[in-house]
């Protein structure tokens, strides 16, 4: 059964952000149950899950737990990475909106296990009702004796504040996000040291995204074996997807890991509007290289995802119908990350612009063969044109650089005909660039 | 009281940094950044020179760290933006479900450029980049209030019925 709902099982309950609704659901009960147990035991049970981070890298959680040296003197920290805007990608905002005490929950264990007495939650700007909601829940939490002096009747003290960003998409970046939350300019940091090392406020620090918070209880519900039973053995548990662009449903879909973007595009979104075909999808969020009809019987696994070339991300599937105009979309993808590019690395603060610039002339009809080989030469010299390899291709310092020349590569790569057909005519050839809904999914 | 505020909201901004102040440690005042920004602009509409300085002697920095916070996040203003700040998605998904035709009709409606302000000083349009509302495309904020799955019809009503 591809649809499932051991993460979203509380999303249909009428006032499902409220802390009754939550507790009548078995809430902070896995909270009760990790005051029992030792760090070591409790990191123990995530290793063998094989919870992976959904913030989008997929790095194994209670590997990430494990690097915290718990006998550092100085203070630990937690930070919740809720900074989502990897544009594609929705689902921490259902997360925080509809179910915010079951990440709190996530909160109050992480902090129990790595003996943190502060945790932030860095919440987008952008995300003003999510940020209500989770500061709501946060206050009923204190009220409850979850957070504060006592955590849930122990000697645990455990404070817990709601920092919002301002518009940064760098600031998803979780050195950057430090940085943020230190009261500077969101501009990331050279690793090592990690932040389980020196993080925030040079203390060891340790950075989750909402989902990932949010199955930890359902892991210590279950026993880590049996989560790890529910996905495959590299991916433990569910994940949470979500469809967006030429889609009939879209939405968010919680799934097993063995659901193929088959079952997923065509059984639970509905497939492709007005009877279109598919050209491509992009499957986890807009830096991901993309993937192609041919590719959709591949799982929604992270490993699965990497053997097809392309990377699962955070989940967020955008699917495009067979009318889109691949340079058009090249281009805004690219405008993106030349935007959002913090001006630190050289490669990527003038590569991007420059590979925007290029993009919109072919896209306008301008465009010349000299344009290709120069395009190709700036997305290059930020990332390396290799196929996908995690991290370490870039020439920059952070991920930034590879997320933005990965989707160029990758459109060059299985549509580089269209470059050419534009740069021949002379103008774009499709007569409706951005697809069967580009004048509007509601009229 | 002193420049920009009046006394209430003097009063106001004392009283909420000093509790913004407690939950960081006591040597990193500057860790409140954010948070003081955002207070700032939650009370005069906007980011003034006066109101950084504050900003700056409340955080202990230079005022130039403040400057620097302000100018990198898009949604602090430097300037004086129009009464209502529309900020429209234009990113990826939102442009497979018409955010162009979105933004073109905001355009001209509020008879101006994507990024200007209207001279009555009532509009502000922006493009913005992914709002994380992709599932519910095309979308747009006005002045931080989300407002997804669009009509254009809907957006005038939803124009016409601001004060």
């Amino acid at each position: 059964m591809p649809l499932t709902s051991l993460i979203t099982k509380n999303w249909k309950k009428p006032n499902s952000h409220t802390l009754k609704v939550y507790e009548e659901g078995g809430g902070y009960q896995q909270l009760r149950k990790a005051l029992t147990m030792q760090a070591p035991q409790i990191i123990d049970e995530l290793k063998k899950s094989n919870l992976r981070g959904r913030g989008g890298a997929g790095f194994p959680t209670g590997m990430k737990w494990g690097f915290v040296d718990l006998k550092n003197p100085k203070p630990h920290y937690l930070c919740v990475n809720a900074d989502e805007s990897e544009p594609g990608s929705f689902k921490d905002r259902y997360i925080m909106e509809l179910d915010p005490h079951r990440m709190l929950e996530g909160i109050a264990i992480a902090s129990w296990t790595l003996g943190v007495h502060t945790a932030y939650i860095y919440i987008r700007g952008e995300y003003k009702f999510p940020a209500q909601r989770v500061q709501a829940a946060v206050d009923e939490a204190y009220a409850a004796g979850y957070f504060g002096k006592k955590m849930a009747g122990s000697d645990f003290a455990l404070d817990c504040y709601v920092v919002r960003g301002a518009g940064a998409y760098i600031c998803g970046e979780e050195s950057a996000m430090l940085e943020s939350l230190e009261g500077k300019k969101g501009w990331p940091r050279l690793k090592p040291p990690f932040p389980a090392v020196a993080g925030l406020f040079s203390c060891p620090t340790i950075i989750n995204n909402v989902e990932t918070l949010a199955s930890v209880p359902q892991v210590l519900e279950m026993g880590g074996e049996a989560w790890a039973k529910v996905g495959l053995p590299k991916s433990g548990g569910t994940r949470i997807m979500q469809l967006s662009g030429h889609i009939e449903k879209p939405g968010c879909y919680e799934v097993t890991m063995d659901t193929t973007f088959r079952e997923l595009i065509y059984d639970i979104g509905g497939g492709i509007p007005k009877g279109r075909q598919l050209k491509c999808i992009i499957p986890g969020g807009s830096s991901c290289p993309l993937m192609l009809p041919q590719h959709l019987d591949c799982k929604v696994d992270f490993e699965a995802v990497k053997d097809v070339g392309t990377m699962a991300g955070t989940g967020g599937v955008i699917v495009m119908d067979d009318q889109t105009c691949m340079v058009r979309e090249a281009w805004r993808v690219a405008r993106f990350y030349a935007e959002e590019s913090c001006g630190q690395c050289t490669p990527c603060r003038e590569g991007n612009p420059w590979q925007t610039r290029i993009l919109r002339k072919i896209e306008e009809g301008r465009g010349t063969a000299d344009d290709m080989k120069v395009l190709e030469s700036v997305i290059n010299s930020i990332a390396t044109a290799v196929p996908f390899v995690p991290f370490a291709l870039g020439n920059t310092i952070c991920a930034l650089g590879e997320a933005a020349a990965m989707p160029t590569q990758s459109v060059l790569k299985w549509f580089r005909h269209e470059f050419e057909e534009h740069i021949k005519l002379g103008r774009c050839p499709n007569e409706k660039p951005w697809g069967a809904l580009g004048e509007g999914r509601f009229q | 009281m002193a420049a920009p505020f009046n006394d209430s909201q003097q009063a106001t901004f004392d009283a909420k940094v000093a509790e913004l102040l407690t939950h960081y440690p006591a040597d990193r005042k500057q860790a409140a950044m954010m948070p003081v920004l955002r207070l700032l602009q939650e009370l005069v509409g906007w980011l003034p020179p006066e109101g950084m300085d504050q900003v700056a002697a409340k955080l202990a920095v230079h005022p130039s760290r403040v400057l620097e916070v302000a100018t990198f996040y898009v949604m602090f203003h430097t300037h004086k933006p129009g009464k209502y700040v529309i900020d429209v998605c234009t990113n990826i998904a939102c442009a497979l479900n018409g955010a162009d035709r979105l933004l073109n009709h905001l355009e001209k409606r509020c008879a101006l450029k994507s990024g200007e302000t209207s001279a009555d000083g009532k509009w502000t349009v922006r493009e913005t980049e992914c709002l994380g509302s992709c599932g519910t495309a095309p979308c747009m904020q006005i002045n931080e209030d989300h407002h997804e799955n669009l009509s254009l019809a809907q957006v005038d009503d939803l124009l016409q019925k601001l004060p």
